[in-house]
């Protein structure tokens, strides 16, 4: 479309492609968030405890809403002049962020609770970065993917740098403002090179809508090996592995994952990660198709040295917030397997939402654990912390059992049947070399999952402190029912999506 | 066929899980332990009675068949269930180990008693799955359900050196259970069945089996990965360390049912499946099965820790179990079911006894005993039973000596000279058993053991120890006598299956 002759019935037909209720999801939560500002205002501040749960139900119901209509009208269209494709995998993206950002609030209430702070500001940036992670996950245009990931990116400078008076999280703040900067440009170089060659008159089916998805791919595969496109190919991947923590891009991950709020490294953890996959996923599977082969090798690469990276990283280290960080780096290893399996056969592709979906049941009840377990320094949660929570507390000792187990991979939990359905698909695509490397990441990672959850569940002798010394960990936070109900239910669909696929394995399978 | 409303194999595996799940909700402990009992004994009186009722015209396939689907079936995964000839004697062994070790487990009052019961029926509902699954997946998947409570058990309810016997065990074994996996994996992808069921794997690979060295590359991946989790030497050092650590009841199910898995899975699956692949590796096989036999058994003589020992022994015990499998025939495969069944019953036995033997000298260490049958005249002769029994000695350890004659006319069979070192270790078993025998029981009480009766009075075995002991001995003692009930249907399903291995044997003989 060619904006610079605009014409009133041009501009008539672009708005006809506007169809407001195929983003209702999204504006919902926008106006949810301004809700929650005015409701700070209004409110007397006896009342202002109940404005979390407003966010919360509000999102249960736009949840139940999704389901209800999760196949719309729209699906498989595109809308705001082909800023926006509606697919089924894009429904499944929104309803993961949904379900991502209810935990983020409910863990911001209880971490949040130990600190010093205004409150409602948290869920209100919380809900608005939901909204433009479902928004960049059915972008159809680079200009919506970028708009989104820099919305997206945006809050998080503003979350992870949220307790202010703690300096961790103001230097993590400070390196994901830099880093996620780097990222930006590398992936905006990578866009505007895109751009430029496909836009090149002389070469054939050139077009001047070079940042549409559907156009550039058309482009793309009428000019095979093009050097200057597969820079900016190469330059968005890695703008993207910015995001999903990919190696040698992951150098950010653990001081982030350290200093940000408990809540907010569960987001960056879950959401952040998973958006970059969604993204990944279009790109490579849709748009950059006809660059198979090099987006494969490239991808291959990046996954074998994520996997390895992140599990030996991960061995030694003793803060909790840095090992589920490196260990993350290492998931995005088998996530990067299954995108690369997935570019070779296509699939592969419900085994990286199986595997998505299974970490983020699994994480959450991790980091539910976590908030629980962490003192009024959120930065400071070491694996001693843990010492005794066996006895202390058996429920949040068996939820983290559940979910480290889930997260190792190990059967019958959903993170197993994850990471089996990868291997599947990997093995299918004939990508032997890498899954030797993940099954060897695998074992690494036995060691460093186990030895959390030996810390928490196995007595070990310590010296009694001496009278009138300072405990040396912080006290655990009584679990509340809400939070418990949450957690409980986390650990159990850990366990029945390992035994019981059912309708969502035949969902993520059949395609 | 069974008359049951129900499907027994399904209920098998499901009673112990639901009763786990119930104490995991919070069921009281006096409901916990009573439910419990219903747990242990449902899985074996359902495999009581799929064995009375087993078809005699099953005839090499499955009996007892049922599918479900859990969601993955347009991969080809679903839960089929059934027994065959080869599954249906390690399926009933399982529920008798496993009521054996719930009895034991119950009456020990091991701390925290809820939580050890529920890791225990959960490690006996995944065993039970394993030889009931007809599906190649879920047979992996009940191995490692009921693998995960045993690192746990070692870690919690472990003895000496409990933490990082639980640890090693961990890493060994799921570097075992991956490579396995991965094998299994390939297998589903290159045999072009769209499917893991092991019936139309069967029949996709024998109407068109994969290229020779594909085959070769499979088996070895296979071979290692069940070796590590058999305890092949010398991958097996995770073995004696971890059932010198391991709650007793937890080494019973362990050694005595889970590992068998590998050898199952050779039996069953790789052999059946990769005729041609198998020949290239049997030689490594059989030299690693003799290094169990030989190198192991000379250590286990020098063991002076009992329990360490019995883990020892168990080690070595199975390096019959593989020499049998690299034999390449229905006769090396039949014993080596026969051996699986003896060996689970027997080294059971010696795990329990070991442990009530510590109860009542207050060590392991065979040194500091001495004496103990004049005080406990019954659990003497329990333990020299299940010692002959290990050995392989006619009369308790008939069914021992059935499954290692079968297999030592395998291998004289297969390679004449290799009869020698396997019918050593028999010696070598003799040897550190008898030895161990006389130190407990016999002679003079040591000044330690004297010591220690002055404030904890030995009395004999009691009824709750003695059921359990009674239980796997009787089963044991009766199986030796009356071999047909496992051999006749074996030999229908071996009949059915191995004439292809057979013959790809002897055509690629190295």
């Amino acid at each position: 479309m060619n904006f610079a002759v605009m014409n009133p019935d041009l501009l008539r037909s672009a708005a006809a492609d506007n169809l407001w209720m195929a983003i209702f999801p999204e504006m919902a939560l926008g106006l949810l968030a301004l809700l929650l500002l005015v409701l700070e205002v209004v409110l007397p501040k006896r009342h202002h405890a109940g404005i979390p749960l407003v966010a919360i139900f509000g999102q249960l119901g736009l949840l139940v809403g999704l389901f209800l209509t999760f196949s719309p009208p729209t699906l498989g269209q595109e809308t705001f002049n082909g800023l926006l494709h509606h697919s089924r995998d894009g429904q499944f993206m929104r309803a993961f962020f949904l379900v991502c950002s209810i935990l983020v609030c409910l863990l911001g209430t209880v971490a949040l609770a130990k600190q010093r702070m205004p409150r409602i500001e948290f869920y209100h940036i919380v809900l608005v970065v939901t909204a433009a992670l479902m928004l960049l996950a059915q972008s159809n245009h680079f200009v919506l993917l970028f708009v989104a990931l820099e919305t997206v990116t945006v809050g998080f400078y503003i979350l992870v740098s949220y307790f202010r008076a703690n300096p961790l999280s103001l230097e993590a703040g400070l390196k994901y403002l830099i880093m996620g900067g780097l990222s930006s440009a590398l992936l905006l170089f990578g866009i505007v090179l895109l751009y430029g060659v496909s836009g090149n008159p002389n070469l054939p089916l050139h077009t001047a809508n070079g940042m549409n998805f559907d156009e550039l791919r058309a482009f793309l595969s009428a000019n095979p090996g093009n050097w200057l496109a597969q820079i900016g190919i190469i330059l968005v991947l890695a703008g993207v592995a910015f995001k999903v923590g990919a190696f040698p891009f992951q150098i950010w991950v653990p001081d982030v994952y350290q200093g940000a709020p408990t809540p907010v490294t569960a987001f960056l953890a879950v959401a952040s990660k998973a958006a970059g996959f969604a993204v990944l996923l279009v790109l490579v599977l849709k748009v950059f198709s006809p660059y198979a082969t090099l987006t494969v090798p490239v991808l291959g690469v990046l996954a074998a040295t994520t996997l390895i990276f992140g599990n030996l990283a991960a061995l030694t280290q003793h803060n909790v917030k840095r090992l589920i960080g490196l260990s993350g780096v290492s998931h995005a290893g088998f996530l990067l397997l299954g995108v690369a399996a997935a570019a070779v056969n296509p699939s592969a592709l419900g085994a990286v939402y199986f595997y998505l979906a299974a970490y983020l049941i699994a994480s959450f009840a991790v980091f539910g654990v976590m908030a629980h377990v962490a003192g009024a320094d959120d930065a400071d949660q070491e694996l001693d912390h843990y010492a005794g929570l066996g006895r202390e507390s058996p429920f949040l000792a068996l939820v983290l059992a559940v979910g480290l187990g889930s997260l190792a991979g190990i059967p019958p939990l959903a993170g197993f049947m994850g990471k089996l359905l990868v291997f599947i698909g990997a093995i299918e695509a004939g990508l032997y070399p890498l899954v030797a490397l993940a099954i060897i990441g695998v074992v690494i990672s036995i060691y460093y999952y186990f030895g959390w959850i030996k810390a928490a569940l196995f007595d070990t002798w310590s010296a009694p402190a001496p009278e009138g010394a300072a405990a040396t960990r912080p006290p655990r936070t009584p679990v509340s029912w809400s939070a418990g109900l949450a957690l409980g239910l986390l650990a159990l669909a850990s366990v029945v999506l390992g035994f019981y696929q059912g309708g969502f394995g035949h969902w993520v399978l059949n395609r | 066929m069974s008359q049951l409303p129900f499907d027994p194999l399904l209920a098998a595996i499901a009673a112990p899980l639901v009763v786990a799940l119930a104490i995991a909700l919070g069921l009281p402990k006096r409901f916990s332990v009573k439910l419990a009992y219903a747990g242990f004994t449902v899985p074996a009186l359902l495999a009581l009675h799929c064995w009375y009722h087993f078809p005699a015209d099953a005839a090499g396939g499955y009996a007892f068949v049922t599918q479900y689907d859990t969601g993955l079936t347009l991969l080809g995964i679903s839960l089929k269930l059934g027994l065959n000839g080869v599954s249906l004697p390690l399926f009933v062994m399982a529920g008798i180990v496993g009521l054996a070790a719930g009895l034991y487990a119950i009456q020990s009052s091991a701390e925290r008693l809820k939580l050890y019961l529920m890791l225990l029926l959960i490690m006996h509902g995944g065993l039970m799955g394993v030889f009931a699954s007809v599906d190649v997946f879920f047979f992996y998947f009940f191995h490692e359900l009921a693998l995960i409570p045993t690192f746990i058990m070692v870690g919690i309810w472990g003895g000496r050196d409990r933490h990082y016997a639980a640890m090693k065990l961990t890493i060994y074994l799921t570097l075992g259970a991956m490579l396995s996996l991965a094998g299994l994996i390939a297998i589903y992808v290159q045999s072009g069945a769209q499917s893991f069921d092991l019936v139309e794997l069967r029949r996709a690979l024998t109407a068109q089996p994969l290229a020779l060295g594909l085959q070769k590359y499979l088996f070895g991946l296979l071979l290692f990965g069940f070796g590590i989790l058999v305890s092949l030497w010398p991958f097996h050092t995770w073995a004696p360390l971890g059932y010198g650590a391991a709650p007793s009841s937890a080494a019973m199910l362990h050694a005595g049912v889970l590992k068998k898995f590998g050898l199952y899975g050779f039996v069953q699956i790789a052999l059946p499946l990769l005729p041609q692949g198998a020949p290239a590796w049997t030689p490594l096989l059989a030299w690693l099965a003799l290094g169990n036999i030989v190198i192991i058994g000379l250590i286990t003589i020098a063991q002076r820790d009992l329990k360490q020992m019995v883990g020892y022994a168990s080690v070595m015990h199975v390096g019959y179990g593989f020499l049998g499998v690299a034999c390449l025939s229905a006769l090396g495969a039949g014993g080596v079911v026969l051996f699986m069944v003896a060996h689970g019953l027997t080294v059971a036995l010696l795990f329990l006894l070991a442990t009530s033997v510590h109860h009542r000298t207050g060590t392991f260490d065979m040194q500091e005993m001495g004496g103990l049958a004049q005080k406990a005249p019954v659990l003497a002769a329990f333990f020299l039973t299940a010692m002959l029994a290990s050995i392989g000695l006619p009369g308790p350890g008939l069914l021992n000596f059935w499954g290692e004659l079968t297999i030592f006319m395998a291998v004289y069979n297969h390679a004449g000279w290799m009869v020698v070192p396997a019918v050593l270790g028999v010696v070598i078993s003799a040897i550190y058993g008898l030895r161990a025998v006389g130190r407990i029981f016999y002679g003079q009480p040591t000044d330690a053991f004297l010591a220690h009766q002055q404030n904890h009075p030995v009395a004999d075995l009691r009824w709750s120890e003695r059921v359990p002991v009674l239980i796997l001995l009787v089963t044991l003692i009766a199986l030796g006598l009356w071999p047909r009930a496992i051999s006749e249907p074996l030999n229908a399903t071996l009949q059915a299956v191995y004439p292809a291995v057979e013959a790809a044997a002897t055509r690629l003989a190295p």
